[in-house]
Formats: C-alpha cells, sequence, structure tokens
C-alpha cells in the first residue's frame, strides 16, 4: 500500500504540489485526473524519483517505509514502476539485454539470485505474446523507431516482466489508437492482483472505461480537491475541469 | 634585428644523435631515404601547438627525451612478453610478432602463410633490396609528416605481406606488437600489405606493453589496395600508462577497392593515430572508425585525411571519444575532393562523450572541394550522458554506474559494429566492457 502525506514539491521556485495527500491500497486501481497543469507528471517523477524536482515537505511511504530517500534504482527494487508517458529510445541498447539487466538487477537488489537464460526467454515470450508485440521488435534496440503505440506495450511489457508493487501509469492511453488503448489495457488488467496498486493518470475519461478504476482522484493545483467512486470519471467527462480550477484558485 | 636560431629541445638533440649512430646499419639505398626523412623532419623539428596539423597535440612537449632505439629483446624476454599479451589472443590468427619493435621469427607464423599470401621480414626484404619495397609509402602527404618520417628515418623491423591476385585470405593475420623491460626504448616499425587485384584479407593489430615504463613505439603500416581488392582492418591500442604511442596507417585505394579500419585506443598517455587515404581509382569505399577511451590525464589524437582523386569514392568516418578524469580527446579530419573527383560521396563523423568535469574534447573537421558534383558532409557533437536516459534506465532498476555504462557501451559499440570478423568485434566489445568495469 502506497501512502502520499502532505507532499509539497517545487521546481526551479514553481510550486507545483500544494500538500498532496493520497493513499492507494493493496490490489486498489486509483486514477488521477485534472487538467492541464495540475502536477499529475510532476507527482509521477517523484514518486519514481527523478532529480530536479525538490521535495520541501511531506512523505511517501511504500507499505511503510519512506521511499524518498532512495535513488530511483533502489525504488524499482522496493517495487515501483513509473509507465512513461513518452519513453525513451535508447540506440545501441538492444531491448532482450536491456530486458535482462533490469530485470536481474532489480532480483540482484533484492537478494534474490539471476534468472537463468531458458527462464528469462520463455517469460518473455509469454508476456510479449499477450501484448501483441512481435519477435523483430523484441530483436531491436529499445524503443527505436516503434511506434507510439510500440513503446506504450513495450512499458507494459517491462511491467508483466518486473512484477512491481505500485504501478503509476503516466497518461499511458496518449498517442493509443482504439486496438492499442485494449490491447494496453488488457496488458494491464491482467496484471491486476492483490498485493499490487495501480495510480493511473489521465485526462480523459476514455481509458478508465478499459482499465476500471476503484477510485478516482480529482486533482487541481497540485492537490487532490475531490475523491469518488468510478462515475466520478463520468461526471467530469460530462462537466469538464471548470468548477475544480475555480474552486481550487 | 638579431637572427632567431630555433634552439633544439633535448629530445630533437637526442634523436640527431641518436640518427648519426644507427644511420650505418642500413643497405645504400635504403640509407638514403632515411637520410632524407631526417634531414627533412630535422628542418621542422618535434611540431609545437604552433604547427597546425598539430594544434592540439604538443609532441615537442611529450618528447622529454628521445629514448634509444631498442635492441632485439632475448629469446625468453621475447617469449615472456608474448605470453602476457592479451589483446585476441583468443582468435585463430596467422601471427607475426613483434617485441620491442623487432620482428620474433621464431614464434611467428612465417611459415604457415596460406596460398596466395608471402610474408618476408623487413630486415630480410631490405638487404635483399626487394622489389615490393617500391611500393612502400602509398599515400604522398603521409610522407610529409613528422611521425611518419621519423619511421622512416630510425626504420628498425617490419614486415612484407603480399596477397596474389585474386587469393581470398580466409582467417585474419595478426600483427601483435608488444612492449617489454623497465627501460625507456623507442621502436619504429613498418608493415607492408600490397593486395593485388581482387585479393582479400583482414589484419588485426594489437599493440601492448608495461605501464610503468615511458616507451615510444613509432608503428607504421602502408597498405596498397588493389583494384576490385578489400582490405579490412580491426587496431587495439592498449600500451602501458606512460607510452607515448604514434601510428599511422596509409592506404591507396585503387578502383572499386574497399577499405574497413576501426582503431580502438585505450592505453597510452599520449597517442595520435593517423589515417590517410588516396582515393587513386574510381568507385573505392572505405569505412574508417574509431572508439577512444580515455581517463586520468590521457590524450589520444585521431587524425585523418581522405584524399579522393578519382570519382565516385564513397567514405563513411565515425569516430566516438569517451572523455573521463582529466583527460583530452583530439579529433582532426579532412576531406579532400579534387576537381577531377566527382560524384564523391564523404561522411565524417566525431562524437564525443564526456563523463567529467575536467574532460575535454577537440574537434576540427575539415573539408576541401574543388568539384562541383559532390555530396560531402562532416559533423561533430560534444555532450555529457543524458540525464532523461539515464533516469529511464535507473528507473527500471539499473543501478546508476550500471546504467552509465550500458549507454556508453551503446554509443562505442557503434563504431565497432563495422568490424567484419565476428571474433574481433565480440573482443574489442569485451575491451570495453573490461575499461567500464575498471572505471566502476
Amino acid at each position: 500500500m502506497i501512502e502520499i502525506k502532505n507532499l509539497v514539491v517545487q521546481i526551479e521556485d514553481n510550486r507545483i504540489l500544494n500538500g498532496l495527500s493520497l493513499t492507494v491500497n493493496d490490489g486498489e486501481v486509483a486514477a488521477i485526473m485534472g487538467p492541464n497543469g495540475s502536477g499529475k507528471s510532476t507527482l509521477s517523477y517523484v514518486i519514481a524519483g527523478k532529480e530536479d524536482y525538490e521535495v520541501l515537505d511531506g512523505e511517501i511511504l511504500l507499505d511503510g517505509e519512506n521511499i524518498l530517500e532512495m535513488s530511483p534504482d533502489e525504488r524499482a527494487a522496493s517495487g515501483v514502476f513509473l509507465a512513461f508517458q513518452y519513453p525513451l529510445e535508447i540506440p545501441g541498447v538492444g531491448t532482450m539485454t536491456f530486458l535482462k539487466a533490469t530485470l536481474n538487477a532489480q532480483r540482484r537488489a533484492r537478494g534474490e539470485g539471476e534468472i537463468s537464460t531458458p527462464d528469462f526467454i520463455r517469460k518473455v515470450n509469454a508476456a510479449a505474446e499477450k501484448l501483441e508485440i512481435n519477435k523483430d521488435m523484441l530483436k531491436r534496440a529499445l524503443n527505436v523507431g516503434f511506434s507510439g503505440g510500440e513503446k506504450k506495450r513495450m512499458e507494459i511489457l517491462q511491467m508483466a516482466l518486473l512484477e512491481p508493487k505500485f504501478c503509476v501509469l503516466d497518461e499511458t492511453d496518449s498517442g493509443l489508437d482504439i486496438d492499442a488503448l485494449r490491447i494496453v489495457s488488457e496488458g494491464v488488467n491482467a496484471l491486476r492482483a492483490q498485493g499490487r496498486s495501480f495510480l493511473v493518470i489521465t485526462h480523459y475519461q476514455r481509458l478508465l472505461n478499459h482499465i476500471v478504476p476503484d477510485v478516482v482522484h480529482v486533482m487541481s493545483q497540485g492537490r487532490i480537491v475531490k475523491s469518488g467512486g468510478k462515475e466520478l470519471a463520468l461526471e467530469l467527462e460530462a462537466s469538464g475541469y471548470a468548477e475544480y480550477r475555480t474552486e481550487a484558485a | 634585428m638579431a637572427e632567431i636560431t630555433p634552439l633544439r629541445s633535448p629530445a630533437e638533440t637526442g634523436l640527431a644523435k641518436l640518427f648519426e649512430a644507427t644511420k650505418m646499419r642500413y643497405p645504400t639505398g635504403v640509407s638514403i631515404a632515411r637520410e632524407e626523412a631526417f634531414r627533412y623532419f630535422e628542418a621542422v623539428g618535434l611540431p609545437t601547438r604552433r604547427v597546425e596539423a598539430f594544434k592540439y597535440t604538443d609532441l615537442r612537449s611529450a618528447f622529454r627525451d628521445a629514448a634509444a632505439p631498442a635492441e632485439m629483446p632475448s629469446a625468453e624476454t621475447a617469449q615472456a612478453a608474448l605470453s602476457g599479451a592479451k589483446g585476441f589472443a583468443g582468435l585463430e590468427a596467422l601471427r607475426l610478432d613483434f617485441v620491442n619493435g623487432h620482428l620474433i621469427t621464431g614464434s611467428s607464423d612465417l611459415g604457415r602463410a596460406p596460398e596466395g599470401v608471402t610474408i618476408t621480414p623487413l630486415t630480410e626484404a631490405l638487404s635483399q633490396g626487394h622489389a615490393l619495397l617500391d611500393r612502400l609509402t602509398p599515400v604522398r602527404q603521409a610522407s610529409e609528416n613528422p611521425i611518419y618520417q621519423l619511421n622512416t628515418a630510425f626504420l628498425a623491423d617490419g614486415a612484407l605481406i603480399h596477397v596474389a591476385a585474386g587469393a581470398k585470405v580466409e582467417g585474419p593475420i595478426h600483427l601483435r606488437f608488444v612492449g617489454a623491460g623497465g627501460e625507456a626504448f623507442s621502436t619504429a616499425t613498418r608493415v607492408l600489405v600490397v593486395l593485388e587485384e581482387g585479393a582479400e584479407a583482414t589484419i588485426l593489430e594489437t599493440h601492448e606493453g608495461p605501464d610503468g615504463v615511458a616507451y615510444q613505439p613509432n608503428d607504421a603500416v602502408d597498405v596498397v589496395v588493389g583494384d576490385h581488392a578489400v582490405f579490412r582492418h580491426a587496431r587495439l591500442n592498449a600500451e602501458g600508462r606512460e607510452t607515448v604511442a604514434l601510428s599511422t596507417l596509409s592506404a591507396r585505394l585503387g578502383v572499386e577497392a574497399a577499405i574497413e579500419t576501426v582503431n580502438v585506443v585505450v592505453g597510452g598517455v599520449l597517442s595520435r593515430h593517423q589515417v590517410y587515404l588516396n582515393f587513386a581509382g574510381a568507385d573505392a569505399k572505405a569505412i574508417v572508425n574509431g572508439a577512444t577511451m580515455l581517463n586520468g590525464s590521457q590524450l589520444a589524437d585521431t587524425t585523418f585525411l581522405a584524399d579522393h582523386a578519382a570519382t565516385g569514392g564513397v567514405s563513411r568516418e565515425l569516430f566516438k571519444t569517451v572523455v573521463d578524469g582529466s583527460a583530452t580527446g583530439v579529433f582532426q579530419g579532412k576531406i579532400i575532393v579534387q576537381q577531377a573527383a566527382q560524384q564523391t560521396d564523404g561522411k565524417m563523423m566525431s562524437a564525443c562523450l564526456i563523463l567529467s568535469e575536467d574532460g575535454q574534447m577537440m574537434n576540427k573537421p575539415e573539408l576541401e572541394i574543388f568539384a562541383d558534383d559532390v555530396a560531402c558532409g562532416h559533423g561533430a557533437t560534444c555532450g555529457a550522458l543524458d540525464e532523461d536516459l539515464l533516469f529511464y534506465l535507473m528507473q527500471r532498476g539499473l543501478p546508476k554506474a550500471q546504467a552509465e555504462s550500458l549507454l556508453v557501451q551503446a554509443f562505442l559499440g557503434e563504431a565497432i559494429e563495422a568490424v567484419s570478423h565476428e571474433g574481433a568485434r565480440e573482443a574489442l566489445v569485451g575491451t570495453i566492457e573490461a575499461w567500464l568495469k575498471a572505471r566502476g
């Protein structure tokens, strides 16, 4: 379970998160919706540990442990996974080489042995098949020349392999066509389990038709301003964010 | 105003003395060439930064003393040095072993040359006045270069490798240069490779030596790539940490000839590798790559010249440099397209990754084009590792050092991909990995 308490974050003197508090329970899928500039992507980067952000106050507890003190790789090994809005292309680094290196790095950090090559390949192939990722993609450099949809599927493939405890999906629906949205959503739904929670960041209700959330939070001006059930997403779709903009302002 | 007499540096005085002491050893014809080369060198001296071609690499300062030419080592010394040589050690190859610049005939595979290949020790060729000697110095510009002149003046040993027309040599020929001993010494070797029409061969070169000795190797490889012939070449500079290592590769390309040469640098306190290409025949192709890894106070200079004299030449140059510590990388590249060389297609790229605060890279790309129907370009980049890429890799669980290594390896790997020989390519990837591992 993840608990974010009174998180205050700035970047270059610009206050982005203003005492944000949020709890995501075990096995829960929480959605965060909000207008542009409300701090949604900042929240995802701060959870994952990106530099450039100055945390002035607050805590992020993963199973009771404050992860703010950890480096990004330590957070990853503890179970934090961020599916990037814009996954990066890494020329010269083969996809399989990358996948194996990350999996083994996390296993080592947790004091587990390295995965055997046959087990690794079996695992990748099984996950790739579900996400309709063909073998040629796996032979290429990571994300290089992949379409937007292929990159997002590759993010979910990594999520499936690394089996994190807490997954943050940062606008995973952006740039996806209807079929890709379905494939990606099915991939995420297949990973829903007790002991794994999700924070799904999105502008649109569309994604939440596929990944049905347990809770919906509305974010504005760097705070959670309203929380409710999945029907809240539908209300927002109908009424827009105007009400929250003025309320927070 | 009083005339200024340039003062000779101690090294220049030393070189003059050494030249006088050693020059009588050689047969007359050779002596004349040496004498000319040395007089030419002497008039100019060791270049300082004021000489444009040495703007970033001050040889006068690098050579505080001129080390005496190394004597032929004893059989035991040679054996011990060779047994410790690691470069391309696991590869099946025909080997020519040089210890302290002398061909060790006892351990070299001189008698194992495959059909179509003739190998003659240079000392033997010089004393016989071998016909192939006329084909030395295949590129004019090299003979005007002080490093190459010194090589000619002090030439002590080497080999002539002749590949007959149409012969396609299967395995690689490995020129293994090893330094040994506790005292500073200098070497001057020359290997001439002549590929007759349609011949194909792969030459591997490794240079290794002790870390604590300021030895001064000066190695040159001259190549004549005949019409439709193919020359493949991979070179590893893993010299000792105090070595001042100078080297020159000059090649003349015939009609539809092809050359592939990749130079990997990890060694030497100062090293300069010069590549001179002369596109003499039409439609010749060249791939010239480099991967340089520097740390501490190392300086490595890659100086490249392509002279397109015939139509339709294609050249691709990709030089990658990684700089750590307070090291300095230097790249100077020049593409000349003569008026007759229409439809030349040349692309030259130098890219540098700087991993430290104090590291630096000097890039000097030049194009000199006299023809009007050509496609030539050059580019140079310099920067730190991409923070966003590092964050992405770390978010997936890679510790920072491992994430950096993966990115550096990918960066350098692109230059090494051009090595056709699979075993050599893998060994060079291993060199990168070892360098990164030592970095920690």
